[in-house]
């Protein structure tokens, strides 16, 4: 019954180690591993240079065999979603990656001649490459300080970042990117699957990532609502539920995910979490000096509702616009709470159904 | 118009417009646009090229497919602006089955609340009363249990829940409610059919062996009926965990509006009199509970007022004051207490339903995951909130 006591937060609301909620520094060490367990490990899936091949998605499905289905969820059924080139759809039983494929355009209005630049009509607005000679005739314009250069400054950056950007493109007045990202299970501090699953089938492993155990699942499905990421699902067919395990199997030997191995851009970085936050945090902050200011890491702050992520991400928009939660929140960190009110229900309908018997017998 | 072609990009459709932030940004000269420090900021005029607009989504989704949304577009709601993955859910919809799970619900509540009457019965000199309950109480827990093994993906492996204990987890914490209440119920329940029976043994029909199932039966009434409403609450659904607080209260007391309700309507009144003023107050709470529920929680408490919940919910509203005001005013008389009873009780299994489907359409439209989510930000940002 040592599960009891290590969970007793949850009735009690009394949770100075942040076992429900907040920052854990050693999540696999609070889940009852000797101090001597392996490094926590993860995911730092960069989507700035994702080329939405697919690879990941693929190799996941090989390693482990993953039956075929469409973008909701239906079994041997190949069908086309009818909204991009994303025929996943959607993480669920069947697939374990899935890369998010957003096709945005947006006008370019740039600086034009009544805003005092002279002989600017041409600039930035060509293809691609059409920099021409006009590029280099501009960068000593960076040290002013007058609002006009930082106008230019900005154009600059425009044409800087579709040159080694893969994800945007210029096309007369408009301007195109398409955002993909590799989606994956979060395998959170603070999992809500692994926290409602009632027999012990989800469990911590020595990595600190979150798997399910395919012999004990009975398929109850509570943790398929329980997921603030919409990750976990129930297979068809089969009964019991799925998500990804951090390729355990691979870990175990030594080996790579599949997925982080079939990535031909290292988008998806696989290693030790704290590792790969340092890595990332590096990564932003030079997206930041190109001037790519939407760049914003998700999952990465160990403040956050799940007490940061085990697989995390650098996006270059808001989460929703990829399908993620853009504050998710596990929800055990509200049972405690849960708790005491259903106490006091339960006592209010004990003491309603005795107090009838009270008084005068009618 | 699934292809990148710039053609379909360029054209300026309203769709573009509808798609996310006001229309007017895009048109506002660049310096006046909300942070246009780089290329791709925050809106710096993006939004998504392709696929319909919201509209047509819901048009097309109302189809079919069950990760469509489940929206009725009561025109009446505004639209909240939100930015989604082509209007896809975010959270998953809970796999669990209809009715088995809103009749697990209901039955669970009446079992328990009759489980305490019947055992209270039996020391008050009311026996009739105590048999009705006795019968509800195990039938009801005997039955939900079947439920909620139908609805496992794997049924045989029902044993595995009980392999741990694990607070955290409603439905644990509910399986070691459950698997005593409705053995003990349930022989309650067997002990008084066998009074009737003649070739059972003389000891079985012991009254004390009854009493003490009835009372141990009693002690995991309570219990039973308020844990399901945390089982609901304790997930990422939006309409189920924004109100987390309130729905034990609505769940035990429609539990006691159906449980006493009932018991009520099998009973001879002159006996009958607690379950009737059980299934008053009841009722009086589950209709109170259910208000705070509908209305306390902004955007979240949307699905309980359209489409399927929506209606579910008002017949239960309806048919609960009416069976409560029934049982008050005509509860001493033989028809008023089974009219009134049935009302009750179809008022009760009706806000089951009603609630498992509100939380159903929440997890289906992104909209219930995205709006409150950027709400809290924002309010964290504006130093309002911790
Ligand atoms: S809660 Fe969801 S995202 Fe987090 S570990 Fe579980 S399945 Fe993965
Ligand atoms: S479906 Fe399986 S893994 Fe999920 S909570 Fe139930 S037993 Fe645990
Ligand atoms: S880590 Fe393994 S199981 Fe998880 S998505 Fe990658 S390949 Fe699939």
């Amino acid at each position: 019954m040592s599960q009891f006591s290590s969970a007793s937060p949850a009735f009690t609301g009394h949770d100075p180690e942040n076992r429900l909620y907040g920052p854990l520094p050693d999540v696999t060490g609070e889940a009852g591993y000797e101090p001597d367990h392996p490094a926590r490990v993860g995911f730092f899936t960069d989507t700035s240079v994702c080329i939405g091949c697919k690879a990941c998605e693929v190799a996941c499905k090989e390693w482990n065999t993953l039956p075929m289905d469409d973008a909701d969820g239906t079994r041997d059924a190949l069908g086309l979603s009818g909204m991009s080139y994303d025929n996943t759809g959607m993480l669920g039983a069947n697939s374990w990656r899935h890369v998010a494929f957003v096709e945005q355009s947006r006008s370019v209005d740039l600086p034009m001649p009544s805003m005092g630049v002279p002989a600017a009509p041409d600039q930035g607005v060509g293809s691609a490459g059409g920099c021409g000679g006009s590029c280099g005739s501009e960068s000593p314009a960076h040290g002013n300080a007058d609002g006009t250069t930082i106008d230019q400054h900005s154009v600059l950056n425009a044409q800087a970042l579709s040159s080694f950007d893969p994800q945007t493109a210029q096309s007369g007045d408009r301007e195109i990117r398409w955002l993909m990202s590799s989606d994956v299970c979060k395998h959170c501090t603070h999992a809500g699957c692994l926290d409602v699953c009632p027999t012990g089938a989800l469990f911590r492993t020595e990595f600190g990532t979150v798997v399910v155990q395919d012999d004990i699942c009975n398929g109850c499905g509570y943790c398929v609502p329980a997921c603030p990421y919409g990750v976990i699902d129930q297979r068809k067919g089969d009964g019991r539920v799925f998500k990804c395990t951090m390729c355990y199997d691979r870990l175990t030997d030594g080996l790579q995910p599949a997925c982080a191995t079939a990535c031909p851009t290292q988008s998806i970085q696989f290693g030790d979490l704290d590792e790969l936050q340092a890595r990332a945090d590096a990564r932003l902050a030079t997206l930041t000096e190109q001037g790519v200011t939407t760049a914003r890491l998700y999952g990465r702050d160990t403040d956050d509702g799940v007490g940061g992520a085990g697989a995390f991400f650098l996006l270059l928009d808001e989460p929703e616009v990829y399908g993620l939660p853009p504050d998710p929140v596990v929800t055990t960190r509200d049972l405690p709470s849960m708790w005491r009110h259903a106490a006091g229900a339960a006592a209010m309908l004990v003491g309603v159904a005795l107090s009838g018997f009270l008084g005068r017998r009618r | 118009m699934t292809r990148p072609d710039p053609e379909v990009a360029q054209a300026d459709t309203p769709e573009m417009r509808t798609s996310g932030r006001p229309a007017e940004a895009l048109d506002a000269p660049l310096d006046h646009r909300p942070g246009t420090s780089g290329v791709a900021t925050p809106g710096g005029g993006w939004r998504r090229a392709d696929g319909p607009t919201r509209g047509q989504q819901r048009r097309k989704r109302k189809g079919g497919g069950r990760r469509g949304g489940a929206r009725d577009g009561d025109p009446t709601v505004e639209d909240a602006e939100f930015q989604s993955y082509y209007g896809r859910q975010i959270v998953k919809s809970a796999v669990w089955k209809t009715p088995d799970v809103p009749l697990y619900l209901f039955l669970g509540g009446a079992a328990g609340s009759s489980a305490v009457l019947g055992a209270a019965a039996e020391f008050s000199d009311r026996p009739a009363l105590a048999r009705t309950a006795h019968l509800i109480a195990g039938g009801g827990a005997v039955a939900s249990v079947g439920f909620l093994i139908h609805d496992l993906g794997r049924p045989e492996r029902f044993l595995h829940m009980l392999r741990v204990f694990k607070p955290t987890s409603p439905l644990s914490v509910g399986s070691y409610i459950l698997s005593p209440f409705s053995a003990l119920t349930g022989a309650a329940a067997a002990l008084t059919l066998a009074e009737r029976v003649d070739r059972v043994p003389g000891w079985v029909k012991a009254p004390w062996l009854r009493r003490t199932a009835g009372v141990g039966g009693a002690v995991f009434g309570g219990p039973m009926a308020a844990y399901t409403a945390v089982l609901l609450a304790n997930t990422a659904t939006p309409s189920w965990h924004e109100p987390g607080n309130q729905l034990p209260f609505v769940f035990t007391g429609s539990g006691l509006a159906a449980g006493g309700g009932l018991c009520m309507a099998f009973t001879p009144v002159d006996q009958a009199g607690p379950a009737r003023k059980a299934a008053v107050v009841g009722a009086a709470v589950e209709l109170a509970a259910m208000h705070k529920v509908e209305n306390d929680h902004g955007i979240v408490s949307e699905p309980f007022h359209i489409g399927r919940a929506g209606k579910l919910l008002r017949i239960a509203k309806a048919c609960t004051a009416a069976g409560a005001v029934g049982a008050a005013v005509l509860g001493g008389k033989r028809w008023g207490a089974v009219a009134s009873g049935a009302l009750l009780a179809a008022g009760s299994a009706l806000t089951r339903f009603g609630v498992f489907d509100a939380g159903m359409a929440s997890s289906k439209d992104p909209k219930y995951v995205v709006v409150p989510q950027r709400e809290r930000l924002a309010a964290r940002a504006a130093g309002t909130q911790t």
